[in-house]
C-alpha cells in the first residue's frame, strides 16, 4: 500500500490578537506582538499555518517577592525597582513580553493605591519597549478599583490586562473597552465556563472582538497538569472546528504554578531520591511549558530565565518546517 | 477498532450449521463482535474470510513486548490521538543509553537504581539501551552481558552491523531485547537474527516513505515484531513523523501499525529532557536518553505518569489518618478529601508549615473538596464518621480539627455530628496552610 500523508483539514482557525501599540498606532511600544492564527494543531506545519510563534513573557512583581532564593542570582539587583527588573528581563533574558503582577496593592500586604499601581505601570512602559501584561493582586474588590485607573493611565498602549472571571468580569472588561486594551479571561479548567465567560465579555461590546485571551487555568507538572492539558486540546480542536467562543489564543501563568510545588523547592538533602534541586526545578518549569506548548499555548508566562531559555530553544526547533 | 457483527457476518459461511454452538451465523458474528467467542469455533470459514477478519479486527497498533518476567515492557496497542477521547494505554518506555566503550556494568547498576517515589507513586526507567560504539563484536557482547548481569529491566541493543549484532543478541536472547536496527542495507540479515532469537526488531528508514517500504519488505519475510523509526532526528520532523505513524495506524495503513522509537539529540541534558518530552507527549513508544541523572529523569517520568492516567478515573489515595512529621497527642488535625491531587497538595503544605500534624483523608470517592461537597460526599456526618473510624479521639487530646476554608459552611454541622469537637475553619487554598499553622499552632 502506498504511503498517504494524513492531513486534517480544519474548518476554521484560531483568532489573532495584537498586543502593544507603536507610536503610529497610538502607543509607545517599540514593536507589537501578534499571537494566534493557527490553522492546525501545534507545530504540524505539514498541514496548516502557525503564522506566529508562541511567545514567552517573564513575570515580575511590583514588590520584592517571596520567591525561592535561587532567583537572587538573577534579580537581586532589581527586585526593588520594577522598571529595572522589567528591563533586565527584556535585555538580558530575552523576554518577548513582561507580565507585571500588582502584588503590592493587596490590602493584606502594602495596600498600595490604584494611582500608585498606575505610576508603576507607566514607569515600566517608559523603560521597556515590549508590550506589557498587567495583572491585579488577586483580591477582586481591590482589583476592580485598580483596573480603570491603570487602563486609563496606559490608554493607547494596548495592554493585556487580567484577569476576568465569571464572577467578576465587568469592571475589567469596561476598563479594556474604554481604553482599548485586551483582556485575559480565566476559567477554572472547564470548557463550558470558558465559553460562557467569552460570551459574557463579547456581549459587553463589539470592541472586545479580537481582544480576548483565554487562560484555561494552569496547573503544574505533577499537580493536575493533565486536566489542563486535555481541556486545552479540546478547546483548540473546538476553535479549529469553528467554535468562535473557543477561538481565542491561550495564555498560561506557568512560573506561578510551578514554583509553588515541592519539586521546585525541596533541596536534595530533604528528598535524596529526586536529585539536585537546581536543575530539577528548572526542568519542572520547562517540562510544564513544553507540555502546554503541545496543547496549544500561545503566551507562556514563565519565571526562571534558564527555563525560559530552554523553552525558547524548544520553540525554535518546533517552528522548523516539517512539511512533506 | 473492532468490527461490527454485520461486517463479520459477511465473511462467515451463512449456513447456520450450529457447529459453533450458536443458533445462527449472525448470532455467532454478534458474539464475535463483542469478543465473547473465537473464530476458531467455525469449521467452515474460508481461508480468505479468516484472513480478512483477522486483518480487519487486528488492533491499529500491534502490541510488541520487550524484556521478560516482571520487567516486560509492553509497547503499542494504542487507539487514540487524544487522551481525552479515551486514554493512552501503554506508557512510553524511557530508556537510558550506555556505550560499550565505557564501564557498562557500573552504568547499568546505576541505571537499575533509577526509581522514584513522589505523591505516593513509584516511577521507574524501563529500558537500558546498550550501544556498540567500539566496532568490536567481542567488546559489544561483553558489554551487553555485563549490563544483563546488573539489571533485569528490558534491553535495547544498538548496532547496525549484523555480524556484531549476532553474537550479542544470542548472548541475551532469553531476555528478549529489542534489536536496533534493520535498515535498507542490512534488513535481511537482521530479520534472520531477530527470528533466530525471537527478539523484536526496530526498523529505521531514511524517511517516512522509505520506512513504510522497509516495513513491507520485512513483513514479506514474515516478521512482524517490529518497532518503527522514521530516521528523523530534528524535533519538529520527529513530531510530524510520529503524528503520521499514529494517524496512519488508526486509518489502518498497515506499515505504520507498530510502536515507535525515538532518540534525543540535545547535547545539554536539559535540552534533551524537553525534546524527549515532546516525543513522549506525541505518541513515541520509546524515548532513548543520554542523561541518567535523577533531577533530569524525575520531571520526564512525572509527565509520563500524568499523560497516561485514565481521564475517566479520579486518582484517589487510601482514605484514613496520615501522619506528617513526628506527631504526638497535641498535634493539630487537618481534614480533606481523598482526591490524590488535593491530598498531596495539602500534605505538601502541611509539611511546609513544619508543624507535625495529622491529615484525615475522608473517602469522597476520589473527588475534590468542592465537588464532593456539592455531591454531598463531604458532609458533617461523613467527616464525623471518618473521624470515628480513624480513632481520632484516642490519637489526640485536644478535640479540635481543621476544616478546608471552602466548606466553612460545614462548621456547625461537623461540630454537632462529631459530638462537640472544636471545628476550626482553615484557609481556602492549601497554600495558606503554613501561615495558618504559624498563627494557630506555633
Amino acid at each position: 500500500m502506498a504511503l498517504e500523508i494524513q492531513r486534517e483539514r480544519y474548518r476554521s482557525k484560531v483568532g489573532q490578537v495584537v498586543l502593544g501599540a507603536t507610536k503610529e498606532e497610538g502607543g509607545t511600544r517599540s514593536h507589537t506582538v501578534t499571537v494566534g492564527g493557527e490553522s492546525t494543531l501545534p507545530f504540524l506545519h505539514f498541514e496548516g499555518e502557525m503564522p506566529h510563534r508562541p511567545v514567552i513573557a517573564l513575570e515580575i512583581t511590583d514588590m520584592v517577592p517571596e520567591w525561592n532564593p535561587c532567583f537572587g542570582e538573577y534579580y537581586d539587583d532589581v527586585f526593588e525597582d520594577t522598571a529595572a527588573w522589567a528591563k533586565k528581563c527584556v535585555d538580558e533574558y530575552g523576554a518577548d513580553l513582561v507580565q507585571i503582577r500588582l502584588q503590592s496593592a493587596d490590602p493584606d500586604l502594602q495596600d498600595r493605591s490604584p494611582e500608585e499601581c498606575a505610576a508603576t505601570v507607566k514607569k515600566v512602559l517608559e523603560t521597556v519597549g515590549v508590550p506589557l501584561i498587567v495583572i491585579g493582586c488577586g483580591k477582586a474588590e481591590k482589583d476592580n478599583l485598580i483596573y480603570p485607573v491603570v487602563a486609563e493611565a496606559a490608554a493607547g498602549e494596548n495592554l493585556l490586562l487580567g484577569v476576568a472571571e465569571v464572577e467578576n468580569y465587568k469592571a475589567i472588561t469596561s476598563s479594556c473597552m474604554a481604553n482599548l486594551h485586551n483582556v485575559i479571561a480565566l476559567s477554572p479548567i472547564d470548557i463550558n465556563i470558558c465559553k460562557q465567560l467569552n460570551i459574557l465579555i463579547a456581549e459587553m461590546s463589539m470592541v472586545m472582538n479580537g481582544r480576548i485571551i483565554i487562560d484555561p487555568c494552569m496547573s503544574a507538572l505533577g499537580y493536575g497538569i493533565e486536566y489542563t492539558y486535555s481541556i486545552m486540546e479540546r478547546a483548540r480542536l473546538g476553535a479549529l472546528q469553528g467554535d468562535r467562543m473557543l477561538s481565542m489564543p491561550m495564555i498560561g501563568n506557568i512560573g506561578h504554578e510551578v514554583w509553588r510545588t515541592k519539586e521546585a523547592n525541596t533541596p536534595v538533602e530533604d528528598a535524596p531520591g529526586w536529585g539536585e534541586r537546581a536543575e530539577r526545578a528548572v526542568l519542572w518549569e520547562a517540562t510544564t511549558a513544553m507540555a502546554f506548548l503541545q496543547a496549544g499555548l500561545d503566551i507562556l508566562v514563565m519565571r526562571h530565565p534558564r527555563a525560559a531559555a530552554l523553552v525558547r530553544k524548544n520553540i525554535d526547533e518546533l517552528m522548523q518546517d516539517n512539511s512533506y | 477498532m473492532g468490527l461490527t457483527g454485520l461486517e463479520i457476518f459477511k465473511h462467515l459461511p451463512k449456513t447456520n450449521c450450529k457447529e459453533c454452538g450458536f443458533p445462527t451465523c449472525l448470532a455467532f458474528a454478534m458474539a464475535l463482535a463483542s469478543g465473547k467467542t473465537s473464530l476458531d469455533l467455525c469449521p467452515y470459514v474460508t481461508e480468505e474470510g479468516k484472513a480478512a477478519l483477522e486483518s480487519a479486527s487486528a488492533p491499529p497498533i500491534k502490541l510488541v513486548k520487550v524484556g521478560t518476567g516482571d520487567h516486560v515492557l509492553e509497547l503499542g496497542d494504542e487507539t487514540e490521538l487524544f487522551r481525552h477521547d479515551k486514554r493512552f494505554f501503554h506508557p512510553t518506555g524511557v530508556a537510558v543509553l550506555i556505550s560499550d566503550t565505557g564501564d557498562a556494568a557500573a552504568e547499568a547498576a546505576a541505571f537499575n537504581e533509577l526509581e522514584f517515589d513522589r505523591v505516593g507513586l513509584h516511577y521507574v526507567t524501563d529500558v537500558v539501551a546498550v550501544k556498540c560504539d567500539s566496532g568490536d563484536g567481542a567488546k559489544f557482547k561483553a558489554a551487553v552481558e555485563a549490563v544483563a548481569g546488573k539489571t533485569e529491566k528490558a534491553m535495547i541493543l544498538l548496532c547496525e552491523d549484523p555480524a556484531l549484532m549476532e553474537g550479542a543478541a544470542a548472548a541475551v536472547a532469553s531476555r528478549k531485547p529489542l534489536l536496533y536496527a534493520a535498515t535498507a542495507d542490512n534488513y535481511e540479515k537482521m530479520v534472520e537474527i531477530a527470528k533466530a532469537n525471537e527478539c523484536p526488531l526496530a526498523v529505521r528508514g531514511a524517511d517516512l516513505e522509505k520506512t513504510a517500504e522497509l516495513v513491507d519488505k520485512i513483513v514479506a519475510l514474515d516478521y512482524k515484531e517490529l518497532v518503527l523509526d522514521s530516521g528523523a532526528r530534528e524535533t519538529s520532523q520527529v513530531l510530524a513523523d510520529l503524528t503520521q505513524f499514529r494517524r496512519g495506524a488508526i486509518k489502518k495503513f498497515r506499515a505504520f501499525g507498530y510502536p515507535s522509537i525515538t532518540f534525543t539529540t540535545g547535547e545539554d541534558p536539559l535540552d534533551e529532557i524537553v525534546q524527549a518530552g515532546v516525543f513522549l507527549s506525541k505518541y513515541a513508544s520509546i524515548v532513548v536518553l543520554k542523561t541518567a541523572k535523577q533531577e533530569h529523569l524525575l520531571p520526564l517520568l512525572s509527565w509520563r505518569q500524568n499523560l497516561y492516567t485514565d481521564p475517566q478515573k479520579p486518582i484517589a489515595v487510601e482514605p484514613g489518618l496520615y501522619e506528617v512529621g513526628e506527631v504526638n497527642a497535641d498535634s493539630p488535625v487537618y481534614c480533606t478529601t481523598n482526591f490524590s491531587l488535593t491530598y498531596f497538595i495539602v500534605e505538601g503544605e502541611v509539611e511546609n508549615s513544619r508543624v507535625p500534624s495529622y491529615i484525615l483523608s475522608v473517602d469522597t470517592g476520589g473527588i475534590s473538596v468542592l465537588t464532593a461537597y456539592a455531591d454531598n460526599k463531604f458532609s458533617g456526618e461523613i467527616i464525623a464518621k471518618a473521624m470515628k473510624e480513624a480513632g481520632l479521639e484516642e490519637k489526640v487530646n485536644h478535640k479540635s480539627i481543621v476544616l478546608p476554608g471552602h466548606v466553612a459552611v460545614l462548621q456547625g454541622a461537623l461540630e454537632e455530628e462529631s459530638g462537640g469537637w472544636k471545628v476550626m475553619v482553615g484557609p481556602r487554598e492549601a497554600a495558606g496552610i503554613p501561615k495558618f499553622a504559624k498563627e494557630n499552632f506555633a
